[in-house]
Formats: structure tokens, C-alpha cells, sequence
């Protein structure tokens, strides 16, 4: 590069790189256009949307307020105008949140000896157990998820097990709860903490093991204070690849959630639905984003400060 | 991937191996599986019950196959994953030649940052916005077709189809291009005759894989769908609020065939080199 910096490049050669990088640019144009017609534009939309007043039976009046906003958080009391908490905006916002840790963590616990597994298995055979992981990754989300449907019901084969073996006289509720939509997360966003925990294990050099088994390591010590600093940058990237699409999921708890159970997916939907206020929708989808961008920004920090670390 | 088995271990000694491990992903991989095999052996029970085996048929099959809102839902998703992911596909494929192979040029960044935005916000806010932009649209002009879901589509297929060209791309031989150009090939004849051979296997598994992202999915069709515009997956959504019969099961099966047989032939496209 330095070459490059002391290169004056004569007026010939500028010119070809200024067509080149035209050529360049009309090339690019097609993906340009469609992604910001289709994508990047409609979310600046949705940004003038969030400024604006609800229509009687949705869409928006045009007419400048920051009552959309407002409503994320507060709203007004019926009776003396006062605003207050809006309590059921911030138990849905807490339980997006909280469901999508616990959702982080579980497979965090199931992920990482899998991706453990799969790694120290002879190179040949690696292939395979890898394929066996990214197979349910790639198959359609809503029919894994409605498999975990069918396994959860009342009428499921969990509680047909359950009943038959008398452990339980009746079946118990599990769809329509917490425990379904955190169950089913773990399901379907496993894969995503599995291969990138893969991918460091791979990485690992198995010598640094060895020395500190030589230094009377045990096992346990060994994997604590050796490997799991080690993987680490793994262990985090398959954290954020969980955590975000955790926290704007919408299919997985719309099926195993029902109405009662809310994530801030389905509480966005439902400003366009039946809540019939587009900009308090916009303003909510606006908030995710940002939550999803600082979630981003933080792992990029952390994974710049790992890499100039070592 | 470094070995150093230079003195033998103590006997059945690996540092490879730590205490439960082993247990834990053996029991998660059978619990990755175990829903998916449920559903699918269900999916061929004589009876109505998703838990209790009443014996072998296909009538689910035979109901799904003889139900028009079926077969109405499955011919358009076919058809907007066969056009979206068509149209994503060029438009990556000339993306991904305009930023690789290069020094960085002015917007290369921003240009990149476009292409993977889709990527980056969650399904659901695009979908609200489209819902918002759309909604506008259709009452501005009053036109209701396809149109509208075959652009969406396209957009959430191009990041998704850009990135194993541009993974193909990156890993080519650039002396080949130059040699043909040194044997008096005009730019032209190169693309056609030395790049497009040697990108082919990339553009098929962006293909592949734009296609499998279309037809699975749920979140922005369900927004962007006007009224009688159901896809496989937006139909099969609704059901679910009703009695749900094995039916559900058998279509499920099938898109889950068709998945797996997709990401199959992706695999050994990409994982196959040179």
C-alpha cells in the first residue's frame, strides 16, 4: 500500500480508473435500485410515518405529532388526561427481552458441547455432523416451529408420553406460555450458535490444551482458562446471531405464544392490525431497529478490541 | 487443526475429550431431529390425531394435493421464488462483479452496507415498512398484482444470492482472465467464454439459495400480500388458528423435501472447489 501512496498516478490512468468505477457503479445499480426501493427506502418512510397522527381505521393522517413516539412508553389515563406507564408496552418489551437471554443462553449450553463434538470428530467425518446441523438451519422456520407446535399441545405426544407412564394425571398447558416461545426459539436459532462455536473449536490450536494439561491442569481448568478464552470471539459471535433474531422474532412466538404472549414482533403487528395506529407501529419498529443496531455496534466493539487485544 | 501426537498419550487420555460433552450434543442433535420426524411420520397417520398412530395412508397427501387453496398457494410460490430469486440472482451476479476484484473505489462500501442491509434489520420492521410504502401505493393507483410481493421478494433474495458469487468470485484465478485477454480476447468473449464458466458454480447456489429463502418466507409475503394472494407458507399460517389436521403435516413434509434437497445440492456445489 505504501508503494501505492508514493505512486502519482499520470492523467491517463485516472481517467481509466474513473471508468472504471462508473463501470463499476452501473453494474452495481440493479441490486442498488431494487434493495432501495424494496428495503432501505421504506424504512426512511416508516421514519416520517412515526411522526405522524393515526387515522380513524389505520393508515395516517397528515398531520405532524410525537403522540406515536410518546405511546411507546407512556400513555394517556381516560379519565383525567394524566399520562402514565404503559405497563403492557414495558412487560412486552421486558419479556422480548429477557425471553431472548434465556433463549441466548440455552443454546449457548446446548450449542457449545455440540460444536465441541462435532469439531474434535475425525476431520473426514466432520462434514457429516456439520450437514446435520445446517440441514434444520435452512428448512423452512414456520414448519419447525409448527413441529414444536404438535409437540407441546395439549393433545401432543409430550403429553400423550407423560400420561401414559402416569407421571401426570392431566396434560399439562405448555403451549400459549413463555416456556413455548423460549423452547421454540432454542430450536430454531440453535444451528446459529452452533456454527460459529464450530468454527473457533476448528480454529483451536490443541497444543495450548496439551501444555496446560502438562502444567497439571485438569480437565475443567483446562477448558476454563484455556480453551473457553480460546473461543471466545465464537462463543460471542453465535451469542449476537441468537440474540437478534430472538429479539424481533415474530413467527415463533405468533404460533407458540397466542395473543397473550406478546413479543415486540407481534406487538408491532398489532399497532397495524386491530390497534389501528400506524405510527406508534413505525415508532415501535423504529426502536427494535435501534436495538438490534446496538446489539451489532457492541459485538463489533467487543470483537475489535478482542482482535487488537491479541 | 494443529497435531502434535509426537509422544503417545496416557492410554484413552485426549484432551480432545471433556466430561458430558459428548452426552449433551448426541441428545441435542436427536432433539434437533425428534420434532421434525414427529411431524413427518404423523403426516402419514390414518387418523386425525398428530399423537396417536392409527395406522399408514396418504390420505393427508391426497386432501392436500385435491385442495384448491393448496394448489392455488403452491403455484404462486413456485412462481414468485422462481422470479424473485431469478432477478436477485443477476442483479448479485453483477454486484458481486462490480466489488470484488478491486481496489477500493468510491461507495464500494456503501454499496456493500446496501446489499446487506436486508440482512441486518429484522423481518418484521421491513415488513411494516413495506406495508406502509405499499399500502400507499395500491391506494394511489388501485393495481393489486404480484408485482408488489415479486419486488419484495426480490429485495430480502439479493444479499442472499450475492454472497456465495462473491465467495466464488474472490477465491478465482485472475491470470486466466488476463491470459485470455493476452490472446486477443475482447472484454466480452472473456466474461462469456472464462468468467461465467468460472463463476457458474457460485451463481447456481446463489440461485439455490435465493430460491429456498422465498419460498420460506412467512413474515414480509404475510404484510405485503393483498387479499387472495396466499402463499404456501402465509396459507399454512392461517391454518393454524383453525383445527389443525395432518394435512398440515403432509404439506409441511413436502416443503420440507424440497428444502433439503435444495440445500443439499448447494452444499456440494460450494463445497466442491475449483
Amino acid at each position: 500500500m505504501s508503494e501505492q501512496a508514493a505512486y502519482r498516478p499520470g492523467e491517463l490512468e485516472a481517467e481509466a480508473q474513473a471508468a472504471d468505477n462508473r463501470s463499476r457503479w452501473m453494474l452495481a445499480l440493479p441490486a442498488v435500485v431494487i434493495i432501495t426501493l424494496a428495503a432501505a427506502g421504506p424504512l426512511m418512510v416508516m421514519v416520517v410515518y412515526s411522526f405522524l397522527t393515526p387515522g380513524d381505521y389505520g393508515n395516517v393522517v397528515w398531520k405532524f405529532s410525537l403522540e406515536g413516539w410518546m405511546n411507546t412508553l407512556v400513555q394517556r389515563d381516560i379519565f383525567d388526561d394524566t399520562l402514565i406507564w404503559a405497563d403492557a408496552h414495558l412487560s412486552i418489551f421486558w419479556r422480548s427481552f429477557s425471553l431472548s437471554l434465556i433463549t441466548t443462553v440455552l443454546t449457548l449450553i446446548f450449542g457449545v458441547p455440540t460444536a465441541w463434538f462435532i469439531a474434535t470428530q475425525p476431520p473426514g467425518k466432520r462434514e457429516f455432523w456439520l450437514f446435520l446441523i445446517t440441514v434444520p438451519f435452512w428448512t423452512n422456520l414456520l414448519v419447525r416451529t409448527i413441529a414444536i407446535q404438535e409437540l407441546l399441545r395439549s393433545e401432543g405426544v409430550i403429553n400423550l408420553v407423560l400420561l401414559k407412564l402416569g407421571i401426570i394425571d392431566a396434560p399439562i398447558q405448555m403451549m400459549f406460555t413463555n416456556f413455548a416461545i423460549g423452547f421454540g426459539m432454542t430450536y430454531v436459532y440453535l444451528p446459529l450458535m452452533v456454527l460459529p462455536v464450530y468454527a473457533a473449536v476448528d480454529k483451536l490450536d490443541f497444543r495450548l490444551v496439551e501444555a496446560a494439561h502438562d502444567l497439571y491442569a485438569g480437565r475443567w481448568t483446562a477448558f476454563r482458562r484455556v480453551i473457553l478464552p480460546l473461543i471466545k470471539p465464537g462463543i460471542i459471535a453465535g451469542s449476537i446471531l441468537v440474540f437478534i433474531p430472538s429479539l424481533g422474532a415474530y413467527v415463533t412466538p405468533r404460533v407458540l405464544g397466542g395473543g397473550k404472549n406478546l413479543m415486540f414482533g407481534n406487538l408491532i403487528e398489532l399497532q397495524f392490525g386491530q390497534g389501528r395506529n400506524w405510527p406508534l407501529g413505525a415508532a415501535l419498529s423504529l426502536m427494535l431497529m435501534a436495538a438490534v443496531m446496538i446489539a451489532l455496534m457492541w459485538y463489533v466493539r467487543v470483537t475489535s478490541r478482542e482482535q487488537s487485544d491479541g | 487443526m494443529a497435531e502434535s501426537r509426537t509422544q503417545k498419550p496416557p492410554k484413552g487420555y485426549s484432551v480432545r475429550t471433556l466430561p458430558g460433552f459428548a452426552i449433551v450434543a448426541i441428545f441435542t442433535l436427536i432433539t434437533l431431529y425428534a420434532p421434525i420426524a414427529i411431524l413427518v411420520t404423523f403426516s402419514f397417520n390414518a387418523g386425525t390425531s398428530m399423537a396417536i398412530w392409527e395406522g399408514f395412508s396418504l390420505r393427508w397427501y391426497q386432501q392436500a394435493v385435491a385442495n384448491e387453496a393448496v394448489q392455488d398457494a403452491a403455484v404462486r410460490s413456485l412462481f414468485l421464488a422462481l422470479v424473485a430469486a431469478s432477478v436477485a440472482t443477476v442483479a448479485a451476479t453483477m454486484a458481486a462483479l462490480a466489488t470484488t476484484r478491486t481496489r477500493h473505489f468510491p461507495g464500494k462500501t456503501m454499496i456493500y452496507a446496501l446489499i446487506n442491509q436486508p440482512l441486518m434489520v429484522p423481518e418484521i420492521v421491513t415488513a411494516v415498512a413495506l406495508l406502509i410504502v405499499f399500502a400507499a401505493i395500491k391506494v394511489w393507483t388501485g393495481h393489486t398484482s404480484m408485482i408488489y410481493l415479486i419486488v419484495a421478494h426480490t429485495a430480502f433474495c439479493v444479499p442472499f444470492a450475492y454472497l456465495p458469487i462473491r465467495a466464488r468470485l474472490e477465491t478465482m484465478d485472475l491470470s486466466l482472465e488476463t491470459a485470455a485477454q493476452d490472446l486477443y480476447a475482447s472484454r466480452w468473449l472473456t466474461f462469456r467464454r472464462v468468467t461465467l464458466p468460472l463463476m457458474w458454480p457460485g451463481i447456481v447456489a446463489g440461485l439455490m439459495l435465493a430460491f429456498v429463502i422465498s419460498l420460506d418466507d412467512v413474515v414480509i409475503t404475510e404484510f405485503v400480500k393483498s387479499a387472495g394472494q396466499e402463499t404456501l407458507p402465509t396459507y399454512m399460517l392461517g391454518q393454524l388458528r383453525r383445527v389443525v389436521t395432518p394435512e398440515v403435516n403432509a404439506i409441511s413434509t413436502v416443503i420440507l423435501l424440497a428444502g433439503a434437497i435444495l440445500v443439499s445440492l448447494f452444499f456440494r456445489l460450494t463445497s466442491k472447489r475449483g
